[in-house]
């Protein structure tokens, strides 16, 4: 039967229940906003020990399916005040899969901050024990002592010293099947681990079995029909392998939604150094990888190894939003620091999507200059990391320096960094940004697709027109991809290749011999999102929330010279389903 | 009479091309005649923009136009 673990760091007690029935549909993002609406009050303060920690892979982890490594973490986030779940790649989703742990939950907080925690989760069953050796250390330090201690092929889920810090850009890493990192990038979720004085969690698949299917010839069919149209769909097949997806910044700059020097233009002087392009031709001129996945049986492969002009590694997983951040919307118009700065965020555990968002707000409070890639990299590494009281500022997110600084211009919805498309020229991803449960994410509802990349049909990027109706087409969508398990890239062959997604369905049915349809994954991602937004609710954060800051209705952008001008009456009708 | 156009590839399509060149064409030239002059299959054409704005292959240029040419692409 399928388990879950309850750890309770107040006490140190672990509890193996057998998953109750109710949850046998649910998985990944389902699953941990399942049992954080269920048990955590919306209003307890997020770092406290009322807040719970979930950590769920999804439906279909630790099958064979293609591109099926992501898995979920949930809480209610420190930064957001919103119900949060953050998902990454990496090997322990396939390992929770193999040993039939359908959620690890963290309740409870020790008495105590003299002392932190690591927990050990096997075959055999889970250890908690006190954790000296890796206190106070980052992640690459971390994920070397766990080889050396616990064995080379151990999945570890950790926080370096900004989780440690209970700061708001803190992130929860776990490691790839190479040895680097993924992330539960966004929310400061590292923060909530911290809170429970959990410093890593390793995963031990030794002496597990295959995930046993229902009609393994059923899903062997189905899986290959999933798989052909991920290879088949231009996007998936080939631009993502080559180009990852930093291959967005020529795109976005040319459309003039490239968010640059603070959200005050939507073009970037230096968008072809920047660019997925040059990145491409610099990782091949230097043997570097171009194309690499973030996990096993991954078929898409958009990650990529970066070297150095000395041919060394310098960062992999290397992502359009960091890229954009730190190239356009901080002025930094060299990738290597760019590039360098990506691999001191992994270390540290810190948003790599909220951190440079932050510098663009702290460079426009005049705390560094833009362009200054320098001085990003000296205030990730002696202020950010070493916790000082500008580092705790910084490490406190976009919202928090703008306040702290007096800056108007703060690009933030529900106080999480928004991403990098101006919703002012790309208005479906503002609707998104201002409705989904997270806080301003773009992968809510990526409507980013239909409005500028031809994917799932088109819709026009500049008219309000039918934007609530594809963002919210696409929210219910996502939160059912969410809970499966699967790579969030499969949706671009699933919305133009008919035979995709009901294959996805297919193989739900023949892991479990349930008989869904189409229409239940629809009605699970409907659920979802309003169990989620009944939490936001609980906890304060209503319909005037659900809106974008003021200054993109009064600053137009260039080239388009347009501003924000979705009626808030309009946007509130996003939750009429 | 020509038309001067600035034309813009992006990801595959620069390989033996270019990134970016002014051109000279006939009026009347539309998206359409300009892929099949630099031999772009226009099947493999997934976005056309003309100054940042969504266009069709049977757009008709005008004076002073940039166009650009994508493949399919995506991220996020």
């Amino acid at each position: 039967m399928p388990k879950v673990i309850r750890v309770n760091m107040t006490d140190l007690s672990v509890r193996i229940e057998e998953a109750p029935a109710a949850w046998a549909g649910l998985g990944g993002r389902a699953l941990t906003s399942t049992v954080v609406a269920a048990e955590v009050p919306p209003t307890c303060h997020p770092l406290g020990p009322n807040n719970k920690l979930v950590f769920a892979p999804g439906l279909l982890s630790g099958t064979a399916a293609g591109n099926a490594g992501r898995m979920s973490a949930g809480a209610k986030s420190p930064l957001t005040g919103t119900i949060k779940e953050s998902n990454a790649g990496g090997t322990c989703g396939r390992m929770l899969g193999r040993l039939d742990i359908k959620a690890i939950i963290i309740e409870g907080q020790p008495a105590s901050t003299d002392a932190w925690y690591n927990i050990r989760i096997s075959n055999e069953g889970v250890v908690v024990e006190p954790e000296t050796e890796t206190v106070g250390l980052n992640n690459f330090a971390v994920l070397e002592s766990v080889a050396r201690r616990y064995g080379e092929d151990k999945g570890v889920i950790t926080i370096g010293s900004a989780g440690e810090n209970l700061m708001l850009i803190s992130n929860i890493s776990t490691r790839d099947p190479e040895g680097k990192l993924r992330s539960f990038g966004r929310g400061g979720l590292g923060a909530v681990m911290g809170s429970k004085r959990v410093k890593f969690i390793t995963i031990d698949q030794d002496g597990t079995r295959p995930v046993p299917l229902v009609d393994s010839a059923a899903f062997k069919a189905a899986n290959m029909v999933f798989t052909k149209a991920l290879k088949d769909h231009p996007v998936s097949g080939q631009g993502l392998p080559t180009y990852g997806t930093a291959v967005l910044v020529n795109i976005l700059h040319e459309i003039g939604g490239l968010p640059t020097r603070n959200f005050t233009s939507g073009q970037c002087e230096h968008h072809d150094m920047i660019s997925g392009e040059h990145m491409y031709d610099t990782i091949v001129a230097r043997g570097g990888e171009p194309t690499h996945g973030c996990s096993l049986g991954c078929v898409i492969q958009c990650s990529q190894v970066y070297n150095d002009k000395d041919g060394k590694y310098l960062t992999s997983g290397f992502e359009y939003e960091t890229i954009w951040a730190f190239g356009a919307d901080c002025l930094i118009d060299n990738l290597d620091l760019i590039a360098e700065c990506d691999n001191v965020m992994d270390d540290l555990g810190v948003d790599s999507i909220e951190t440079p968002v932050m510098f663009g707000v702290a460079m426009e409070a005049g705390i560094l200059k833009f362009g200054d890639g320098k001085e990003v990299l000296r205030l990730l590494r002696e202020e950010i990391g070493k916790a000082t009281p500008l580092g705790r500022v910084l490490g406190g997110g976009t919202a928090l320096v703008g306040k702290t600084y007096g800056v108007a211009r703060v690009p933030v919805v529900k106080g999480q960094g928004i991403p990098a498309y101006d919703p002012r020229s790309v208005k479906g991803i503002g609707v998104t940004y201002a409705t989904t449960t997270q806080g301003a994410d773009h992968t809510a509802g990526y409507a980013v697709a239909t409005n500028v990349l031809n994917v799932g049909g088109k819709v026009d990027p500049l008219s309000n027109v039918g934007q609530v109706e594809l963002s919210r087409n696409l929210q219910i969508a996502t939160a059912a991809i969410d809970s499966t398990g699967l790579c969030l890239f499969i949706a671009f062959p699933a919305l133009d290749i008919a035979e995709c997604l009901p294959a996805t369905v297919d193989m739900l049915n023949a892991r479990f011999g349930t008989k869904l349809t189409m229409d239940d994954v629809v009605g699970l991602g409907k659920t979802v999102l309003k169990l989620e937004h009944e939490f936001n609710l609980a906890a304060g954060i209503g319909p005037e929330q659900d809106r974008l800051p003021e200054f993109f209705e009064l600053e137009a952008i260039a080239p388009h010279n347009v501003k924000w001008d979705m009626d808030q009456k309009e946007l509130a009708t996003f939750w009429n389903f | 009479m020509v038309m001067r156009i600035t034309v813009k590839l992006f990801a595959t399509f620069r390989e033996n091309r270019f990134k970016e060149a002014r051109r000279e064409y006939p009026p009347g030239t539309t998206v359409a005649d300009v892929a099949a002059e630099l031999e772009i299959e226009a099947g493999l054409i997934g976005m056309i923009f003309i100054h940042g704005r969504a266009a069709e292959l049977d757009r008709v240029l005008e004076e002073g136009d940039v166009l650009a040419l994508f493949p399919l692409l995506g991220g996020g």
